[in-house]
């Protein structure tokens, strides 16, 4: 062996699990490394000074009562996604369907809505809107459930297809109830009598809203921790073989989590079309199917830390949309700084998993 | 040392860490040319690891590789085959649908292009040499586990090696192919090549090797020439201190029928036959060993009496203790056979795959079996953690705390929180495959009393071992297994390795083993 040969400078290695004061540390230092990143792309592509952009950013999300309140609602939202797909992710169930589901649950409230509001007592409408909206979330969920349970199916194709479904539905619906007749445009359903809204409580329109996350968040928390339910789908979700060898049913586990998944999918599509939007349109969903993917995922499955990665990646949303608005910039450049904000939160969690280790370049001698 | 100058491989010093698990610390050892050494350790002493750093899958963090007196640095396997190098792994690295001489030649250059059949006759030459007996055009998934380790050993040889590294290699074999396989190292040796082989079996230690280094939770303890030690010494040496080696048979008392299979036949999902026409009984108060080649059917026949794999034909009948009840597991659900009374416990062969969840603490792989107690829609996470602790104390595990995820806990700590938590079921039958796989010493022995006790609290026993030493120390019959179909049934007491080894390969068929 003639050649010389040289060894490598660094390899990457697994850490033990951390303290968890020190994986914060790391995921705080990644977002403030994630801002210096944004601020140099600012300055370099806009010229601005990247203070008064975070600035404007930060108004944007909290500047007036109004916006702090859509945040919330926005925050909301996400969240009731987000809680709807955990347990199917934590049962290694890959639902990216919701976005499907979210719009088949608002495509029923929006039927009950504009086929039977005014027509039928507020109580037995609003009872008929929980169970149509529940029921076709639940519906949209369980077709792709079945088929993996039974024959295996991959459920990431299967649930995106259906997603597609769902869009030319309401477009197709959309056409049918469309009004003036042939606009395309549902517009607000029912603006004068208000029939199937959601009532505001205290003068707050979205306050309803938000208390119904709220109880969901709790709830979820508590049955996938407590519940013998939970139980089954962590042991489905870390492995089926030790599930059937404990005897527990997989296929009953898969289809009636994505039943639960789906439903609360549903009462998404319902919060948004009867508490939010008053109407139904190809985008009422907002991509939250698929956002919400990252949410749970950031959170670890954890409904309580949910909360606060729904709020990061709203917060960063609202004031993507603010600083493109004020500073006069394309709008793509919002998302050109969330991009890479979330880069480095998911980029954290290899700092946070693994360490690097750089070798000492003198060979034979020993460090301490 | 007269040894420097004529090693063949020399390592100075090799230190490596994972984390804070220190693999290998400061150990230093070297290999000559026409000799074999043997690396002896119980399992998780870094002897992979060490070997892992000559052939280039990992690099030391300290310390240095001398080959030939000359300071190697070797980065990657290629680097190591550069220094002709050759690993045989545990686990083969071979294209299935490939003939052996594809696989041989596979990403290799050679001078003169791809030309099979001049590559075959190469083969061919190399196996006269040593002794292989090989068909160099045979597919690979038409072979027996010992022809796919010649083919791997032969295609190391065929690129020139003269340093060869074997990593547990006769794990998978029987009695016969390992004196073949012995044969054939010997005649490398007296070719004029260095041979490692890494073991924790003793009886091939001292029948094969001329020198042997022991390593002992990544340290070197020393290395001894085989002509002047014993088993004892070597033990002493693995484990830090001295260990009798000696099960406790005890007669078994009053056994009665327990479990009663009947000319059980089932097929895998591919519709091949893996259990063939399959009878036997197990008693209680005496443990049934089964013997058989890894993979001959003995996942599928445990699988199959615990309700996890359909049935073809045949009945699975069970014996209540008390009443003498008889009542037929077969096509019942591992549930249904719980909610029966029939108290089953399986310690299965994959243990985080299967026996427990690798990423729960102790506490949830505790209440894997009772959680569904009780009409609350919650769990009780109170009596799962009081057996976890009892069962932490009763049998030593190691481990931080309670919530201390199983997958993160070694081997033998893994192994006793799945019999802790079968054993605290109280059953009346008890199956348990590999149990000791992977074990050290110690824990090994620990196993092997919990199911003496078993046994003698009048608990039939069914244990599906690969050691047949320890077969024969334990068992009361040993049922052996070739195929799919029962070759023999043999009393523990009286029976011989050898016996038992061609009762493994026996097939009443045309196809066998060679």
């Amino acid at each position: 062996m003639s050649k010389k040969k040289h060894e490598p400078k660094f390899h990457i290695a697994k850490r033990d699990a951390l303290d968890w004061w020190k994986s914060w540390l790391i995921r705080i230092c990644a977002v403030a490394a994630a801002l210096i990143v944004c601020a140099l792309v600012t300055v370099v592509l806009t010229g601005e000074n990247p203070i008064g952009v975070y600035v404007k950013m930060f108004e944007g999300a909290f500047g007036t009562k109004r916006r702090i309140w859509s945040l919330v609602q926005n925050i909301a939202m996400l969240l009731c996604v987000s809680l709807a797909v955990t347990p199917a992710f934590k049962m290694r169930f890959w639902n990216i369907g919701a976005e499907g589901q979210v719009l088949a649950g608002g495509l029923a409230t929006a039927a009950c809505m504009i086929l039977f509001g005014n027509k039928l007592p507020s109580v037995a409408l609003y009872a008929l809107m929980i169970i149509t909206s529940c029921l076709a979330g639940a519906v949209w969920a369980v077709i792709p459930a079945f088929f993996r349970a039974n024959w295996k199916t991959n459920e990431t194709l299967f649930t995106l297809m259906m997603n597609y479904i769902a869009i030319q539905l309401v477009s197709y619906f959309t056409y049918i109830w469309s009004v003036p007749k042939g606009s395309g445009q549902i517009g607000v359903i029912n603006q004068s009598t208000r029939s199937g809204w959601m009532p505001s409580l205290g003068g707050y329109d979205y306050l309803l809203n938000i208390l119904v996350v709220a109880g969901l968040t709790v709830f979820m928390f508590v049955y996938l921790r407590s519940s013998k339910q939970g139980y089954e789908i962590s042991v489905v979700g870390e492995s089926e073989n030790t599930a059937r060898y404990v005897g527990i049913d997989v296929k009953k586990v898969i289809i009636r989590t994505m039943l639960l998944s789906g439903a609360i999918c549903g009462i998404a599509g319902l919060l948004l079309v009867s508490g939010t939007d008053h109407t139904i349109t190809r985008d009422t969903a907002a991509g939250r199917g698929f956002t919400a993917i990252m949410v749970s995922w950031l959170a670890k499955f954890n409904p309580l830390y949910m909360v606060l990665t729904s709020f990061l990646i709203v917060f960063l949303q609202k004031g993507a949309i603010e600083i493109s608005t004020t500073f006069g910039l394309n709008s793509s450049f919002s998302d050109i700084l969330t991009g890479i904000i979330i880069f480095f939160i998911i980029g954290s969690e290899f700092f946070i998993n693994y360490t690097i280790k750089v070798h000492n370049s003198k060979k034979g001698e020993k460090e301490s | 040392m007269e040894e420097q100058k004529n090693a063949a491989i020399e390592l100075r010093n090799i230190t490596k860490t994972f984390g804070k698990v220190v693999a290998n610390k400061n150990v230093s050892l070297c290999v000559n040319r026409g000799e074999i050494l043997s690396i002896l350790g119980e399992n998780g002493s870094g002897k992979t690891t060490l070997m892992n750093m000559i052939s280039g899958i990992y690099f030391p963090d300290e310390g240095q590789i001398f080959i030939d007196g000359k300071e190697a640095i070797i980065a990657s396997p290629k680097d190591a085959f550069d220094y002709k190098i050759g690993m045989i792994h545990q686990h083969f690295k071979l294209v299935d649908v490939f003939s052996a001489t594809e696989n041989i030649v596979l990403g290799f250059e050679e001078e003169g292009g791809y030309n099979i059949r001049r590559s075959a006759e190469r083969i061919l030459a190399i196996s006269e040499q040593y002794g292989f007996h090989l068909d160099p055009m045979k597919k690979v998934y038409e072979m027996s586990v010992s022809e796919k380790q010649m083919v791997e050993i032969i295609k190391v040889l065929y690129r020139g090696a003269d340093i060869l590294i074997l990593d547990e290699p006769t794990a998978v074999l029987t009695p016969q192919e390992t004196r073949n396989l012995f044969d054939i190292l010997r005649r490398m040796r007296e070719d004029g090549k260095a041979i490692v082989i890494i073991t924790h079996k003793l009886h091939e230690v001292l029948s094969l090797s001329d020198r042997v280094s022991v390593l002992r939770k990544g340290e070197y303890i020393g290395t001894v020439e085989t002509a002047k030690t014993n088993e004892a010494e070597l033990t002493e040496m693995m484990v830090g201190k001295k260990v009798s080696l000696n099960i406790e048979r005890s007669e078994p008392e009053n056994p009665k029928e327990r479990l009663v299979v009947r000319n059980v036949n089932c097929r895998d999902r591919n519709g091949v036959q893996i259990l063939k026409d399959v009878s036997f009984t197990a008693r209680s108060g005496e443990i049934l060993g089964i013997a058989g080649i890894a993979g001959s059917g003995q996942r599928e026949l445990l699988e199959a009496i615990a309700g996890l794999q359909a049935l073809q034909s045949g009945e699975i009948f069970y014996y209540d203790p008390e009443t003498g009840e008889e009542s037929n597991l077969r096509d019942k659900t591992p549930l249904q056979i719980r909610d029966m009374g029939v108290r089953l416990s399986f310690v299965p062969e994959d243990r985080l795959g299967m026996g427990l969840v690798g990423n729960m603490d102790i506490t949830d792989n505790m209440m894997l079996r009772s959680y569904r107690s009780g009409k609350s829609v919650f769990v009780k996470r109170k009596p799962p953690r009081d057996l976890a602790q009892h069962i932490i104390e009763q049998l030593d595990v190691v481990t931080p705390s309670v919530n201390t995820p199983v997958r993160r806990l070694s081997g033998g700590n893994v192994q006793k929180v799945l019999v802790g938590r079968e054993i605290a079921a109280s059953p009346t039958v008890l199956m348990a495959a590999y149990p000791v796989r992977g074990l050290d010493i110690n824990s090994s022995y620990l196993i092997y009393n919990l199911l003496n006790r078993q046994k003698k609290a009048g608990v039939a026993v069914i244990f599906v071992g690969e050691d047949l030493d320890v077969l024969l120390e334990l068992c009361d019959r040993i049922m052996v297994i070739g195929s799919g179909k029962i070759t023999g049934m043999v009393d523990g007491r009286t029976a011989t390795k050898e016996q038992i080894g061609l009762l493994m390969t026996k097939t009443d068929g045309g196809e066998t083993h060679e």
